[in-house]
């Protein structure tokens, strides 16, 4: 069964006919060729694969691509804008928040959607909004460091 | 992991909806947060020929106070729930329990709903609902009827439901006179199911005395379970230090826990009595600031 879709993905309007099963995920990944969202666990532990769905963080590994029909997708490439890198992303580069990078696309996602929603995170309260966000290299010091960074640039 | 191929229904009512699970039977599958169901036909656990995603249906997200009782609208997501100030100042059970289940982003999705009519005894929705006396709303082609929550589970992701019923809305009894509760999880880290968890809802009387008690368990058995020993014996009396000794004993056997790799049967029985203990002493610690 294939099913016609419209999905505003980093603000552009795209359209496709996809298969009822197929992922939110992979349509990001092969059909957009956006390729900045990974696949880590595939079972919704790890995280690496986080979009914002109509501003909130989720994983789309667990997502069908049909279900995002009519809604708005954010990715980690479209947070850049207008050649300047979102202030999450310049807060990682700066604190040394990610050592080989894979879990950074769905830790920029989540973070950017915490910052949107408390522009004055505290520790406590980035751990727990990172805590579906798994990241084997930094130990989360940097990255909580990081986060704090970005809150005070863009206050 | 690509799940076996199915056909994909987006009712726009809950009418059409019942009518989609009542023409396709038991090859239809509800879709509603979908963070256990899209795993499972990842994993190739089960599969079905027809899932039917009610996310769109209008009036199923709700959270809201009326004639003593709380109703929540069973496709309201778990975060929605976690942020709403009722629950915050008014269902310390609650406010305990969220906050521990699966990780944020999962929360973000997924529905108590679903969480509920999902049959997991893994899940946590189920003991709370059942420590709390709380009544479930099914909607089917016979319409709708109320189902205490207590009565709901019937065995290993079994629950009461027809194949052409929704679950639509859970009601929870509004906290009356000197009430609290408290719900205690051991986990092995975040987005792991419970070890164990148990919750607790306890009503003092006048004196101090146990009006009512409700106590029940997550992941100790082929069902929640509901510690029925343990609501009897703590009823009608004052607790102290030693009823809530005895009560978290009749907790824990009331259990069934097979060991696993999150533990052996004995260390699941003994957290049970722990946890109970923890969570009798918070809950009415809870009541007496009511």
């Amino acid at each position: 069964m294939k099913h016609k879709i419209s999905v505003t993905v980093n603000g552009a309007a795209r359209e496709a006919e996809v298969e009822s099963r197929l992922l939110l995920v992979h349509f990001i990944r092969e059909n957009l060729r956006l390729t900045g969202t990974h696949i880590g666990c595939d079972t919704s532990h790890c995280g690496v694969c986080t979009v914002l769905l109509d501003g909130q963080p989720v994983k789309s590994c667990t997502l069908l691509a049909v279900q995002a029909d009519g809604c708005s997708v954010s990715t980690v490439e479209g947070l850049e804008q207008g050649g300047k890198l979102h202030p999450v992303q310049e807060a990682f580069t700066e604190k040394h928040a990610l050592q080989c990078g894979f879990c950074t696309p769905g830790m920029l996602m989540t973070c950017s959607a915490l910052l949107e929603r408390n522009k004055k995170p505290s520790e406590e309260e980035i751990r727990q909004a990172i805590s579906g966000n798994l990241c084997r290299c930094t130990g989360y010091l940097n990255i909580v460091k990081a986060v704090q960074h970005a809150a005070e640039k863009m206050a | 992991m690509i799940p076996a191929p199915f056909d994909y229904h987006r009712p726009g009512t809950l009418d059409e909806a019942i009518g989609l699970l009542a023409r396709y039977g038991d090859q239809a599958k509800v879709l509603a947060g979908g963070m256990s169901l899209l795993p499972t036909l990842k994993l190739r656990l089960g599969s079905y020929a027809h899932l039917v995603d009610i996310n769109r249906i209008p009036g199923l997200e709700y959270v809201k106070e009326e004639k003593g009782w709380l109703r929540i609208g069973a496709g309201t997501r778990q975060s929605a729930l976690e942020r709403s100030e009722l629950v915050k100042t008014k269902y310390p059970l609650l406010a305990d329990a969220i906050p521990l289940i699966a990780d944020p982003l999962v929360r973000n999705r997924g529905t108590i709903g679903g969480n509920i009519a999902n049959g997991d005894p893994a899940n946590d929705w189920p003991a709370i609902v059942i420590a709390l006396g709380a009544e479930l709303v099914a909607k089917g082609r016979g319409g709708e009827r109320t189902i205490p929550a207590s009565r709901f589970y019937k065995g290993l992701f079994v629950t009461d439901l027809k194949a052409d019923e929704i679950l639509t809305e859970v009601r929870i009894p509004a906290p009356a006179g000197q009430s609290g509760g408290a719900y205690r999880k051991l986990k092995r880290k975040t987005g792991d199911y419970a070890v164990v968890a148990v919750a607790v809802q306890l009503a003092l009387g006048k004196g101090g005395a146990v009006e009512r008690a409700g106590v029940a368990l997550t992941n100790v058995g082929p069902t929640p379970t509901d510690a029925v020993a343990a609501a009897k014996f703590l009823t009608g009396k004052t607790l102290d230090e030693k009823t809530i000794a005895e009560a978290s004993k009749l907790a824990a056997a009331a259990g069934s826990p097979s060991g696993d790799r999150r533990g052996s049967s004995e260390y699941k029985r003994e957290m049970t009595r722990v946890l109970a203990g923890r969570a009798l002493k918070a809950a009415l610690e809870r009541a007496g600031r009511t």
